[in-house]
């Protein structure tokens, strides 16, 4: 190869080098900054959050916090939102699994379009369902409660249920099912006995994943509740109302948990983006 | 006793015709051989058989009962599947034992079982592993014991010994060989290894494009090959073919030759095997083109007016590249095909 190639096929690599670092640092800037101020600004005395100058190291101060910790109604949002949560994890891998299970192993009829079905349930606004929803919900004695909050947020996180387990179990040969059946097992024993202990940290991380968009939604929750309101929806209406270093904090304590669960099955949600490229 | 019948079975994948009309009687305790090139339906037999597929037509027989409609835990069927299918969650042992606890069997019975079949297969060092920790070999080793130790009345083996290096894998056929014998156990074995099937087999099955062309003893299928299929698949090199006209009375024509063959009155087609013909005075007039010397034997390619014919001569003729050569085919083992049908003419 002549030397003017390499040259080039160097600088160009170089180059590729630059763009691709400098994007990962635009990106990790993108989604930390916010972060940390929100950290620095929940930490930080009334006055200094309002005072410019901005600091950009925290002060430690834990007043935001304890205010919070002390603010009545807030204790009862946070239990709401764990049980509604709780109800949208059960519910969703309980419709989500046995679907991602029928579409990875049966061959039928519309397979693709159910598929493509499953993901166009998310291009459907909420806002645009919110108020025939909640006539129905108040026709059915469901509204203000912890399980019909939980159904909406159900709809919300099955299609992700759905493609996360798909993508699990298509990650599990058929064969092994197979021998499990020539080996003396139904159907169900194989499925408990060879398919269920290599799915189960999957199962977990869709549960999870359930679970947080359950705990972040907000918008159905602040429609369809009014004594129950959901941590993010009793955040929502009463901070509007609250000086900027509690609304720093109540950011805080919303964001936080999330981060938390998004990182511990980050591994399983690019799984599933992965299939979804296909 | 378990007999298998196979009474004509057809599978139809949407248009796809992967076997047509299959029908095999396999006896108690035999050891059958379903020989083919690869994608000629081998698999989709065993796993019509297995129950887990169903045919499109046709009946499964198993020990005089029709098992069709059964699933595969109550055929009394064991499978050695070609991609071995070792649990990852279980260690060997466990992937042994699997099917005995599905049995509810007492663990001292299942502890014996377990570490007869590995010791068997040469994997007792290996129990407490994970299949991710095993060779391909070992796992195909795992997925052999893993179906002997059920004690199968049939059991089915999806070319269970296709990844061990040759040397194991002539040890290890001559032991399942003797293993099955011992235990009493119908046996279908897919290979497309006619060197396994031809040592192995109590009967060989050839397929060929999702049929059966014919089921007989290692040495029948060797000697008297039904079709030029089987004439051409099986024997290293495979059989010779050559046109033949027909010089009446049951004489032909045969690369300038006279020949005695059959009493039919439309060309057919002269066949013999490379290592049945000798120089001679008088015979088929052949020129040498490659020749290859195999220690025992030597193997001259030639050139039969335009068409390539392979001889496997002694080695110890000096025949060199371009040489002429006269070779007498042994009477007794030239076979004729027609080439309408490709089916063999007595
Ligand atoms: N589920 C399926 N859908 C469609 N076609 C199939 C299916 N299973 C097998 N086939 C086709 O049927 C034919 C026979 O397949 P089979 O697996 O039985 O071949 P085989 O003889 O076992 O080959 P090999 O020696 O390579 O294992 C192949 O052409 C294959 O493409
Ligand atoms: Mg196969």
């Amino acid at each position: 190869m002549s030397d003017a190639a390499s040259v080039s096929g160097h600088s160009t690599n170089k180059a590729g080098r630059f763009v691709y670092v400098s994007g990962v640092v635009l990106l990790c800037a993108w989604v930390l900054i916010p972060l940390y101020l929100l950290l620095v600004n929940t930490l930080s005395s009334p006055e200094a959050v309002n005072s410019f100058p901005k600091s950009f190291l925290p002060g430690f101060d834990l007043g935001s916090l304890e205010f919070f910790a002390g603010f009545s109604g807030m204790l009862v949002a946070l239990k709401n939102s764990i049980i509604v949560a709780a109800i949208t994890m059960v519910l969703s891998i309980l419709i989500g699994a046995p679907a991602g299970y029928a579409l990875s192993r049966f061959e039928f009829r519309g397979k693709e379009v159910f598929r493509l079905l499953i993901l166009l349930t998310r291009a459907f606004p909420l806002p645009l369902l919110a108020l025939p929803l909640a006539v129905l919900f108040i026709r059915t004695g469901l509204d203000d409660t912890a399980f019909g909050l939980a159904l909406v947020h159900t709809t919300l996180a099955v299609p992700f249920a759905v493609l996360i387990t798909f993508s699990l179990f298509s990650g599990i040969p058929l064969e092994l099912e197979e021998a499990a059946w020539t080996l003396g097992c139904t159907r169900l024993t194989a499925f408990t006995k060879v398919v269920l202990p290599l799915i189960l940290p999957g199962i977990t991380a869709s549960a999870i994943f359930a679970f947080v968009i359950s705990w972040n939604e907000v918008f159905a929750a602040a429609v369809l509740t009014i004594e129950n309101r959901t941590l993010t929806a009793f955040l929502l209406q009463t901070l509007s109302e609250s000086p900027l270093h509690l609304k720093f904090a109540g950011g805080f304590i919303l964001v936080v948990p999330a981060l938390v669960f998004i990182f511990a099955v980050r591994k399983y949600l690019f799984a599933m983006w992965g299939i979804a490229n296909r | 006793m378990a007999v298998i019948e196979i009474k004509n079975v057809a599978k139809r994948f949407g248009e796809y015709q992967a076997l047509q009309d299959i029908n095999l009687t396999i006896e108690d305790q035999e050891f059958m051989v379903l020989l083919g090139a690869s994608g000629c339906g081998k698999s989709t037999l065993l796993r019509i058989i297995c129950g887990l597929e169903t045919a499109t037509e046709g009946e499964v027989w198993i020990g005089g009962k029709r098992v069709d409609h059964l699933p595969p835990k109550d055929r009394g069927i064991s499978m050695v599947f070609q991609n071995y299918a070792v649990f990852p969650h279980l260690t060997v042992f466990e992937n042994i034992a699997f099917g005995l606890r599905m049995k509810k069997l007492p663990d001292d019975e299942v502890t014996r079982r377990v570490e007869r079949t590995a010791g068997l297969m040469h994997i007792d060092q290996l129990l407490q592993r994970y299949s991710g920790e095993l060779s391909g070999g070992q796992r195909q080793r795992v997925a052999v014991a893993r179906a002997l130790a059920m004690e199968p009345d049939v059991i089915l083996m999806d070319e269970p010994l296709s990844n061990l290096d040759a040397l194991l894998r002539m040890e290890m056929r001559a032991e399942l060989k003797g293993v099955l014998a011992e235990s009493n156990t119908t046996a279908i074995y897919v290979t497309h290894d006619q060197v396994e099937a031809m040592s192995m087999a109590d009967r060989i099955s050839v397929m060929h494009k999702g049929e059966i062309v014919q089921a007989a003893s290692p040495i029948e299928v060797y000697r008297n090959p039904a079709a030029e299929f089987v004439a051409g698949f099986i024997g290293n090199p495979p059989m010779n073919f050559l046109p033949a006209a027909p010089a009446g009375s049951g004489q032909w024509h045969v690369a300038g030759q006279v020949i005695e063959g059959p009493q039919v009155d439309r060309a057919l087609r002269f066949a013999v095997r490379p290592e049945d013909v000798r120089p001679a005075e008088t015979g088929l007039t052949a020129v040498a083109r490659i020749v290859e010397p195999l220690g025992a034997h030597l193997l001259v390619t030639c050139d039969i007016e335009g068409e390539m014919f392979r001889a496997v001569l002694d080695s110890d003729l000096a025949i060199r590249s371009g040489d002429k050569l006269i070779l007498a085919p042994q009477p007794d083992r030239v076979r004729w095909f027609d080439p309408e049908t490709t089916k063999a003419v007595a």
